[in-house]
């Protein structure tokens, strides 16, 4: 099996400048009760983008029309919270690529990139540029470079790069899956087992 | 060469194959299992073909979902049934233990774990909660993982992790009377923020951390990935051999004793390196409470919220934010105000301790007639041993009831919900936006404090009626 390729993308992006969004925004709790993996982005940020009466809140960014694209820009501490995969899965399902944000959770780290998801982590100067910019046209088209590990604005050039582990760069290019790679080295595994008993 | 740490230890013990230049292959010893986050995982391996490389390691129960009234009822609620349901039919399936509803060892993941003795110092666990980091309290490296990690685990009993920085938080002296657990890792979060943990693993010492029970140190454990951090981790003692002693799953006999040899090599180095080392006084900790919607805005109870101009200018607008939602004053004082509900269980705050606690303040007291109070304990053992020592009885006396066990309130994906813009008191570990159902507000302390709030129907420090 395996995972969307992500290779570059070049987009406009979706301006989200909360710090500490958590799971419980990304997708509240009481959507969980799915047993399959779709269908999560008609949920993602429920309680901020829709009111009770289950009308478009006009102001929250992914209502406003002049805002798209495949790119979300966040706050510091992104994702903190729960170790729900279905909040990647909601943020992917909806459409995003790839989280910006100058700092990331762990597990939501991991979730993401289990899932095709990029979440690249950007100084907080550079966060401040790239809100700014979008918040001057909503049209700025950001480009992310997986291969050369760089994320740049494409009308001025600023550009930033970003750290991945690189294993995990290898399987987000090539589509690769890590139960597939888990899996061919069961022996060892095994081996291990053995090792320990 | 410098020492190793105990995290280092157990990591070191438990790793297959390092990839080069990526993480590691690491073998879980016990994977926890509930309802949650586990469907899509089974149905993985099944579209993949495999079977469970090893069922036995594998436990699980049904906590978030579960209704804390009439169990031995089906579900009300269709898509929770459903849920529930799946992960029977899953465990039939793929052949693994599981503890229903209604099950003498039901119960709240993390609560059943260490009250089995399914937890054991040096072992590696994992399960698809955050709240997984309770387990360290064993000297375990247990930590939370996601839906796709689940399924690694079913498959090959292993997962892909980067090693984390270690981090090691020492809190000296001696806990005042009022002050417990809860209100020692609310001041921790408070001071080093819901993102101060983030990249370690922690391991807690010094002498206010060795003087706590078992169960105190699991709310400390538990409530470590609120400052974003992998795990907890506190190294074994007699307390830790104390409370395994005797366990449905902890070996017994020489076998024990052989065990605990083993166990007691558990520790630190004395010349081990820490990537980071933070040191607190246990005389600056009082009882505790958030104001705010993450577990990292908290205050001692008789403080005030902070005014504007004390928070860092970036963090200026988030902050605003949040008061908004509590619909607080920046600067006005925090306690006093009306509380409606208050809450004491979920994974941090469900045990046997604390419902001791709990019931021995309300003695003799009533809950005020306007507050609403759930009291849900972790584990079914919890809530018979509840019956057995009378604190059922006294917890009606004064005007609670005991409900059954499950996650309950704290997030409220069962009927449990706090409606919109009531306040609760609650025991959980959470705050955020619509935690224990939308539109709610939720303030995190102690159960002391809890207990306190439901009977004088506001935020009060429980020292002043002790």
């Amino acid at each position: 099996m395996s995972i969307t390729k992500f290779q570059t993308i070049e987009s406009t992006a979706v301006p989200l400048p909360i710090e500490n969004v958590d799971t419980d925004q990304i997708i509240p709790a009481r959507f969980l009760k799915a047993t399959t993996r779709d269908g999560f982005g008609e949920n993602l940020f429920r309680d901020w983008r829709f009111d009770k009466t289950g009308r478009p809140i006009e102001d929250f960014v992914l209502n406003r029309k002049i805002y798209s694209g495949s790119i979300l820009v966040a706050g510091k501490n992104f994702g903190s919270g729960s170790s729900r995969e279905h909040a990647a899965w909601a943020i992917f399902d909806y459409g995003f690529k790839v989280v910006v944000s100058s700092f990331f959770a762990d597990i939501f780290k991991n979730n993401a990139l289990n899932n095709g998801l990029l979440p690249v982590q950007v100084p907080e100067s550079f966060l401040s540029t790239l809100f700014r910019a979008l918040e001057q046209d909503a049209a700025t088209l950001i480009r992310v470079d997986l291969e050369k590990q760089d994320i740049t604005l494409a009308a001025s050039g600023q550009s930033e790069s970003f750290d991945i582990n690189p294993y995990k760069k290898e399987c987000l290019l090539h589509g690769y899956d890590d139960i597939d790679f888990l899996l061919s080295i069961k022996d060892k595994i095994i081996q291990f087992e053995k090792s320990r008993s | 060469m410098a020492g190793k740490t105990l995290f280092d230890k157990i990591w070191d013990q438990h790793v297959v194959e390092e990839i080069k230049g990526g993480p590691s292959v690491l073998y879980i010893d016990r994977h926890l299992v509930h309802e949650v986050t586990s469907p899509q995982a089974f149905s993985g391996i099944e579209k993949r073909g495999i079977r469970l490389f090893r069922p036995e390691k594998t436990v699980a129960t049904p906590d978030h979902n579960v209704p804390t009234q009439d169990q031995h009822l089906s579900i009300r609620d269709e898509l929770s049934r459903f849920q529930v349901n799946k992960l029977t039919e899953n465990c039939k399936k793929h052949g693994v233990t599981l503890y229903g509803l209604n099950h003498p060892y039901h119960g709240i993941v993390h609560v059943i774990g260490p009250e089995l003795g399914l937890t054991q110092p040096g072992l590696t666990m994992v399960c698809g909660d955050s709240h997984t980091s309770t387990h360290g309290a064993l000297g375990t490296v247990a930590f939370g993982i996601g839906t796709s990690e689940v399924e690694m685990v079913l498959a090959t009993q292993c997962i892909l992790q980067p090693k984390p920085r270690k981090m090691r938080i020492t809190v000296d002296g001696k806990l005042s009377t009022g002050v417990t657990a809860k209100d020692v890792v609310l001041y921790i979060i408070s001071k080093i923020s819901a993102s101060g943990g983030t990249g370690y693993f922690i391991e807690y010492a010094g002498s206010a951390i060795r003087s706590l029970s078992m169960e105190g140190r699991m709310t400390i454990c538990n409530m470590s990935i609120e400052s974003g951090a992998r795990g907890g981790l506190i190294a074994p003692d007699e307390t830790t051999f104390e409370y395994l002693k005797g366990r449905e799953f902890t070996p017994a006999g020489a076998d024990f004793d052989r065990a605990v040899e083993r166990w007691r090599l558990l520790k630190s180095d004395n010349d081990a390196v820490f990537d980071k080392e933070l040191h607190f006084n246990a005389a600056d900790i009082e009882p505790m409470i958030t104001y705010g919607t993450n577990p990292g805005m908290g205050a001692k109870i008789k403080d005030r919220i902070p005014a504007l101009e004390e928070i860092d200018p970036a963090a200026r607008e988030s902050f605003k934010k949040s008061l908004a939602y509590m619909d607080f004053e920046a600067g006005s004082p925090i306690a006093g105000r009306k509380v409606d509900y208050i809450f004491v269980g979920s994974c941090t705050n469900g045990r046997m301790e604390d419902l001791r606690e709990v019931a021995g303040f309300v003695r003799g007291k009533q809950k005020a007639a306007h507050v609403t109070a759930w009291i849900v304990p972790g584990s079914k053992q919890v809530e018979e041993q509840a019956h057995r020592e009378g604190i059922t009885a006294i917890l009606e006396a004064a005007g609670f009831k005991l409900r059954q066990p499950g996650c309950s309130a704290c997030l409220a994906m069962n009927d449990d919900k706090v409606p919109e813009g009531m306040l609760a008191v609650a025991t959980s570990n959470r705050n955020f936006e619509g935690r224990q159902g939308p539109g709610s507000r939720t303030m995190l302390a102690s159960p002391l404090t809890a207990a306190a709030a439901a009977v004088t129907g506001k935020v009060t420090d429980p020292r002043t009626l002790l």
